[in-house]
């Protein structure tokens, strides 16, 4: 019983997301739709390009909830991830308040009645109308809910990902003058990660893993259709067989499903209506960033092309 | 079922996959939304929640294929399937020749234990039902070495009631010689089951026992007299310690520094109170990486530890900020680039080829190594030895040791050989020993491991 209800709900996370243009593999809208359902964040591990980042945008316009995104680099704390008080605020505001103060305190005789009366307006400094709210805290504040994307974790120092786990695991951060804020509603939380650096176990365990590699053929001629639908089939079939040929080689950087695109929207603007050894020397630089990965790819050319030609009459 | 989420929870930590009591949690709840029905959904989740890494997803989709593989025998075996097609159709043959015969001579089939009404009636599914319990009252999730593999079957056959079910054969053999002929088949196939589900139970939970004590042992083996069959584990042990050490030294190395006074950072922090310094920041230090410099020697008996230690200081990088390798045994050359750039197996083909098996000169090999490469000494440099410092009486120019000790941070050298032979022989370990921070043995991995942890250590 609850298989069928889960299976139809994956298809619908499916065909949600294909509405938005991202043309998701099973695996990935079971995450999506689990990650829903048991309210944990994902974490997508993968290489550059394949369409981490893209996934939490096509949520959140599926969803039609806001994104807010929180970009990590080396160094990033406290202060620009989560809040931060309003320094120039704070001091605009006593200055303008001096004279009030010295009514409000005029009436006490004594130094001590004067501090009791201090307290009582302490914490209006410390109060929310001075905190700033950097992403993260914007994300739990949000009413109706949001994507939080987390973009490139591992650049980020290990500290700062001991800083996540509270709102990971909770959805919650603790503000030591404010106390603790929860969220109105549990946010989608996306984390995206190039494995640069292993990450704690610590945050591995409150995610759900989930790998995007590179796409399959047919996957990718999908998604390429979706993205750029000017393209012919022919064309499409022979590039992405292309592309996938040139997968096979040992280089520094492998296109991904980005430099696809990049390549298929090159190749329409170029008006080309088949793979030729000419056109594909002139653009390789759009789907190869190296040079010694272009001279590795250069004398394969008409081999993988006339491949790609081959796989496409059979397939 | 939820008895087979932990069968299955247990058989992933065998398989490798570190699996935390919140991780069965959050699959418990992800199993109970997805549901069990269809099985490729049911993998996903499984794989989104247990696994963490790439490596780990790979080991526990084998894992899950190995473990559901068994429990639905008519779509597993389609061999038995048509087996099943032939006993049924005996079957269907023989409850009315049963029937025919239970007005005459045959004993009532009620007489028999459970055990061999469900034999004779070859309902399959009962059949495998009935072992799947009966594993599980024999605790067969336990089991550890192969050699238990007898143990078990006969445990999972008792608890099935073996015991009742020969006092019947007895019984039939006297009196109904036919059935007990089909009743006795009945009985091997029925063996033949157990111990399949025995052996599969060994794949399933017992991997991680055996990896275990296999990778004891091989840590603890000498390193020069590994079988050329363990040459492949022992890589892969290598780059296990390598991987160990990379997180544990690999954390950033700022550390606060208390003396000097951050001004522009203690003014930021403190605008909130104009300026007066509540809260102070103190000026960091960026702590150096290691930087090493290897001497390895490649004659003879020493070349295999040399090999592990090259890998294993070459899979530093996160750790190590520069490592120049120099391999030796008559004369001496820089190996760096051939390590980086070639496959461990490739590039020791090819030092071997250039230094490799001659008789090891340390005295010429150190006037090699200063003049050419003494400049790659700085003070912050760990120069590590490998070599057993037998020296075939040659002059061993200790000398020259000593002033690379002097230009240098650390000087330590790493001898396969045991500390009684030190000194023995041609060993001029003792007259070089004088000059080094540290000597000590280094025969297995084990060794090697410490080793090279408390050198990246000294940097900390």
């Amino acid at each position: 019983m609850a298989g069928q209800k889960a299976s139809t709900s994956i298809e619908a996370v499916e065909s949600g997301l294909a509405a938005q243009g991202y043309i998701a593999s099973r695996q990935i809208a079971t995450a999506v739709y689990l990650s829903q359902q048991i309210e944990k964040p994902i974490l997508v591990e993968g290489p550059a390009g394949v369409g981490k980042t893209e996934l939490a945008k096509a949520i959140a316009a599926w969803r039609g909830m806001k994104m807010i995104r929180l970009q990590c680099y080396e160094g990033l704390d406290e202060a620009k991830a989560l809040y931060e008080w309003k320094y120039a605020k704070q001091l605009l505001y006593t200055q303008i308040l001096k004279d009030k103060l010295g009514e409000v305190l005029g009436g006490a005789k004594t130094l001590h009645a004067a501090l009791d009366q201090l307290h009582d307006f302490g914490d209006v400094f410390f109060s929310k109308e001075f905190v700033e709210p950097r992403p993260l805290l914007q994300a739990l504040e949000q009413p109706g809910g949001c994507v939080l994307l987390i973009d490139e974790i591992d650049k980020s120092d290990a500290e700062f990902e001991s800083l996540l786990l509270e709102i990971l695991s909770d959805f919650q951060v603790t503000i030591p003058e404010l106390g603790t804020v929860s969220a109105i509603t549990p946010p989608t939380v996306i984390l995206t990660s190039n494995s640069e650096r292993d990450l704690g176990d610590a945050l591995k365990r409150r995610c759900l893993h989930l790998h995007i590699g590179f796409p399959e053929q047919r996957l990718e001629e999908r998604i390429v259709e979706s993205r750029v639908p000017g393209i012919s089939q022919t064309l499409r079939r022979q590039m992405v067989g292309f592309i996938h040929e040139i997968r096979s080689l040992d280089l520094k950087k492998l296109p991904s499903v980005s430099e696809t695109i990049d390549w298929a929207r090159v190749l329409v603007l170029l008006q080309a209506t088949e793979l030729d050894t000419e056109i594909v020397k002139d653009t390789l630089n759009v789907l190869l960033k190296y040079e010694a990965d272009i001279e590795a790819a250069h004398p394969q050319i008409t081999t993988f092309i006339a491949k790609a030609a081959r796989s496409n009459v059979f397939g | 079922m939820r008895e087979n989420l932990h069968r299955f929870f247990r058989a992933a930590r065998g398989a490798g996959v570190h699996v935390s009591p919140a991780e069965t949690i959050d699959a418990m709840r992800a199993v109970k939304q997805v549901g069990f029905s269809d099985r490729a959904i049911l993998r996903d989740a499984l794989l989104l929640t247990l696994a963490k890494s790439q490596d780990e997803k790979l080991a526990l989709g084998d894992c899950f294929d190995l473990f559901f593989s068994q429990p639905e025998p008519p779509q597993d075996r389609p061999e038995a399937d048509s087996n099943d097609d032939d006993t049924a159709q005996d079957a269907d043959l023989s409850p009315s020749s049963d029937s025919s015969s239970e007005a005459g001579e045959g004993p009532p089939p009620e007489g028999l234990g459970p055990l061999a009404q469900m034999l004779l009636s070859q309902d399959r599914n009962a059949i495998q039902a009935a072992i799947a319990t009966a594993s599980g009252a024999a605790s067969l999730s336990d089991i550890r070495y192969s050699t238990q593999r007898g143990i078990f079957s006969s445990r999972i056959l008792d608890a099935m009631g073996l015991q009742r079910l020969r006092d019947d054969l007895d019984e039939l053999t006297a009196t109904n010689p036919s059935l007990a002929e089909r009743l006795r088949d009945a009985l091997d196939a029925l063996r033949e089951a157990v111990r399949d589900t025995v052996s599969q139970g060994l794949a399933l939970y017992a991997r991680e026992e055996a990896e275990n004590l296999r990778n004891e042992i091989l840590r603890n083996a000498p390193l020069a007299r590994i079988e050329r069959r363990q040459v492949a584990e022992m890589r892969a042990l290598i780059r296990q310690i390598a991987r160990r050490l990379r997180e544990r030294y690999s954390k950033p190395r700022k550390r606060q520094r208390r003396g000097h006074l951050d001004v522009r950072r203690t003014l930021r922090r403190n605008a909130a109170w104009g300026g007066v310094p509540f809260l102070t920041a103190w000026k960091r230090k960026h702590r150096d990486r290691p930087k090493i410099v290897a001497l390895c020697d490649v004659s003879g008996s020493v070349a295999q530890v040399s090999d592990f230690f090259l890998l294993l200081i070459h899979s530093l990088h996160e750790v190590v900020d520069d490592v120049r390798s120099f391999a030796f045994s008559s004369h001496l050359i820089e190996v760096s680039e051939i390590l980086e750039k070639k496959s461990p197996e490739e590039a020791m083909a090819e030092i071997m080829s250039k230094v490799g098996f001659g008789s090891s000169d340390y005295g010429s090999s150190l006037v090699d190594f200063e003049h050419d490469f003494m400049s790659t000494l700085t003070p912050q440099t760990t120069v590590i030895v490998l070599g057993d410092a037998r020296s075939n009486n040659l002059d061993p120019r200790a000398d020259i040791l000593r002033r690379i000790s002097e230009r240098s941070k650390r000087l330590v050298w790493l001898n396969p050989e045991g500390r009684l032979a030190w000194g023995f022989g041609d060993s001029e370990m003792p007259r070089y020993g004088t000059f080094c921070s540290v000597v000590r043995q280094c025969a297995t991995a084990q060794q090697l491991e410490r080793a090279v942890s408390d050198i990246v250590a000294t940097y900390q």
